[in-house]
């Protein structure tokens, strides 16, 4: 029966407007009175409530203004409101965004040499049934002069393996003794004159040969360290010769410290020109590009095309991934017992939240019990009180986010690293005091809500 | 509203509180007040007026009878309806004021018409208008605390009243008052009530009592008038 009545009265509530004059707030005497003169007129909702507009309703700005307006009156029992709200924000912004400096600092020390390298090859084609692929492209010899017109592209060289015949050698001594243990030959590399800049190689000795090498065919070769070392020459300055397949050439440099391609130690590197005359090097089998840090993607796609404009898919660029994989695996191993410490502390928080929200319901009973007889309903108190948690909470989180952020800072400048800090953790931060300002105000408000303003009238 | 119909009308309302022991703490009240009177209501402490003022103002519900305010029953309306006739149809001045202490003499005045939808505009001016009327136009910007008990209790009243309700409800508006005092916020009130506000005091104090035009008196729950 209540609640039929209750749902009559909401019908008539909704009503309201069109029966009422167009202007509540001068009407509204006027026609209180003149509804209550028909005798009897069953619920009083009607003739007691005139419609409002809804702009002079309790709006949400007023609720936020009434709800806010205390905050700050109590400085000091705010701040140790928020202090458990701030230290668990703090800590959980600063673990994620230790770890995620951490990571940066590492994928950098990794990037510093894979970010910095495009590699084009022949694209492979399946032929015959057997698993055997061919090239189904092919470099042209002219390549860097190609890609080196490209924006982020500082030096590309073409390199390519020269396989030697059968049973020929590459050795530093011309005699062939039947008698000597087999050793295994060092590999043998046709290049062209960029390729200690694309590799970051430094001679150790002598020099890297040139274009001039190149195109005449000289017979110069320059040594990986390692092979170097193998073949006995250390210097270049007594003209040693090497001896490949039976052909001298001379030694006019040794290179060393090639941390991109480590099998360049252990090869003898000799010009491009000279492997086509000498071996009969049909086509490079790689370009290898240094590029600008974070060209990658933009180089990759425009070297094939500038290659090979009329077939760009025959070739194929491997281009450093704009984030690396690494960095991503390094990110997932965030330091949980932190993470931990961070979850308690907002418990922490969040009770220290809901404790002295309590207080201050139980401290305002009388301003409770006032509002609820000068015409509050019990959502409107309930809502006080839970915005007044919401705001208190969300300031505890911009702070705890701020102070995190200002640790990772701090501690990236004393270990000189570059400070991440992704603004997502940051906002999310000042989201989630809010969110725990939330779920603790909701009990205190619930108590607020329920103050029956008899009782609390009474007292004080 | 007819001339007859009375603003304020009891019949056979009882309040009773479930125990053990169940409690009746009024009976069978039947009482009828008409727009623009002034009645007092006095009886020793425990007689039910406060459990009366609180039927009257709507704080409360009868357990039996029934309440019609200018004509309508009130017995049916939700929660929600009686919060709003209270901000519109009814003020309170109690006898411990109740003034917020963390804001201005302005604030707490402008208060209750947040809830009661005066339209936004009028509001400022409703307020120094009322604060004006009593007598505390220079304390605008004051806090509660640097106030006297009668200015408090004059900021009181014109909270009550700023919201322009039809019926002022005033519990031992005197309570915490010297004689002098008393007597500057008695004829506050008859001020008003001249113009038109239909007042009911509840009060233990006779010289207050005296005042009104009707007296009505509890004992042990039942009504009588004077």
């Amino acid at each position: 029966m209540k609640r039929l009545l209750r749902r009559r009265g909401r019908k008539l509530d909704d009503v309201m407007p069109e029966t009422e004059p167009s202007e509540p707030g001068a009407g509204e005497h006027e026609a209180s009175e003149h509804e209550a003169g028909e005798h009897g007129s069953g619920t009083g909702a009607s003739t007691l409530l005139p419609a409002v507009k809804h702009a002079d309703r309790f709006t949400f700005q007023d609720l936020v203004a009434e709800a806010t307006a205390d905050i700050g009156s109590r400085p000091a029992r705010l701040v140790m409101t928020i202090l458990g709200t701030v230290l668990g924000i703090a800590s959980l912004v600063a673990t994620l965004g230790f770890a995620q400096t951490a990571a940066a600092q590492i994928a950098r020390q990794f990037d510093g040499i894979a970010a910095t390298q495009v590699v084009v090859t022949a694209a492979k084609a399946q032929s015959g049934g057997e698993n055997k692929t061919v090239a189904a492209g092919r470099l042209p010899w002219d390549s860097p002069e190609r890609v080196k017109l490209l924006a982020g592209v500082d030096s590309a060289a073409l390199l390519g393996e020269v396989e030697l015949a059968d049973g020929e050698t590459i050795t530093a001594v011309p005699v062939n003794d039947p008698s000597a243990p087999i050793t295994a030959s060092p590999r043998l590399f046709a290049a062209t004159q960029d390729l200690p800049d694309v590799v970051d190689a430094t001679l150790v000795t002598g020099r890297f040969f040139d274009d001039g090498h190149d195109s005449r065919s000289d017979r110069v070769a320059v040594l990986g360290a390692r092979a170097a070392e193998r073949m006995g020459i250390n210097r270049v300055d007594s003209q040693p010769s090497v001896f490949i397949a039976g052909v001298a050439y001379s030694v006019i440099g040794i290179i060393d410290d090639i941390e991109r391609r480590t099998e360049l130690l252990d090869a003898v590197i000799i010009p491009q020109g000279s492997a086509r005359a000498d071996f009969g090097l049909a086509a490079p089998s790689e370009l290898a590009i240094h590029i600008a840090v974070g060209a990658g993607p933009q180089v990759a796609e425009q070297s094939v095309l500038a290659l090979q404009p009329d077939d760009p898919d025959s070739l194929e660029a491997r281009a450093p991934a704009a984030s690396s994989d690494l960095s991503q695996n390094v990110q997932a191993d965030v330091n949980v017992v932190f993470l931990i410490l961070g979850v308690i502390a907002l418990l922490a928080g969040g009770l220290g939240i809901a404790n002295v929200t309590l207080l201050s319901v139980m401290e305002r009973t009388g301003e409770i019990g006032l509002r609820r007889a000068i015409g509050a309903t019990r959502r409107q108190i309930g809502a006080q009180f839970m915005v007044e948690s919401v705001v208190i909470g969300f300031i505890g989180g911009i702070i705890g986010s701020a102070v995190g952020v200002i640790a990772v800072i701090v501690v990236a400048a004393v270990q000189g690293w570059a400070p991440v800090a992704d603004p997502l953790v940051a906002v999310a931060g000042a989201v989630l005091g809010a969110v725990v300002g939330w779920a603790s105000g909701w009990y205190p408000a619930r108590r607020a809500a329920r103050i029956e303003p008899v009782a609390a009238l009474r007292g004080g | 509203m007819t001339p007859d119909q009375p603003l304020v009308e009891l019949r056979d309302v009882t309040r009773s509180f479930p125990g053990p022991p169940e409690v009746q703490a009024l009976k069978a009240a039947t009482m009828n007040v008409a727009a623009g009177d002034y009645i007092s209501i006095v009886g020793p402490s425990g007689s039910g007026k406060s459990t009366m003022l609180n039927l009257l103002g709507l704080l409360d519900r009868p357990s039996v009878g029934e309440y019609r305010l200018a004509g309508s029953l009130t017995g049916d309306l939700s929660d929600d309806e009686r919060a709003a006739v209270r901000a519109r149809f009814i003020g309170f001045v109690f006898q411990s004021f109740h003034l917020l202490p963390r804001r201005t003499v302005l604030d707490n005045v402008l208060m209750p018409m947040l809830y009661s939808g005066v339209p936004r505009r009028e509001r400022e001016s409703r307020a120094r208008e009322a604060l004006g009327r009593v007598g505390l136009g220079h304390r605008i910007d004051f806090f509660p605390s640097s106030l006297s008990g009668g200015e408090r209790q004059r900021v009181a009243v014109a909270r009550a009243v700023v919201s322009g309700p039809k019926l002022l409800l005033a519990d031992e508006p005197t309570g915490n008052l010297d004689q002098r005092t008393s007597g500057e916020v008695m004829e506050l009130f008859e001020e008003l009530n001249d113009d038109g506000l239909t007042l009911i005091v509840i009060t233990h104090d006779d010289a207050v009592a005296r005042r009104a035009r009707r007296t009505i008196r509890i004992a042990d729950g039942r009504l009588s008038e004077l």
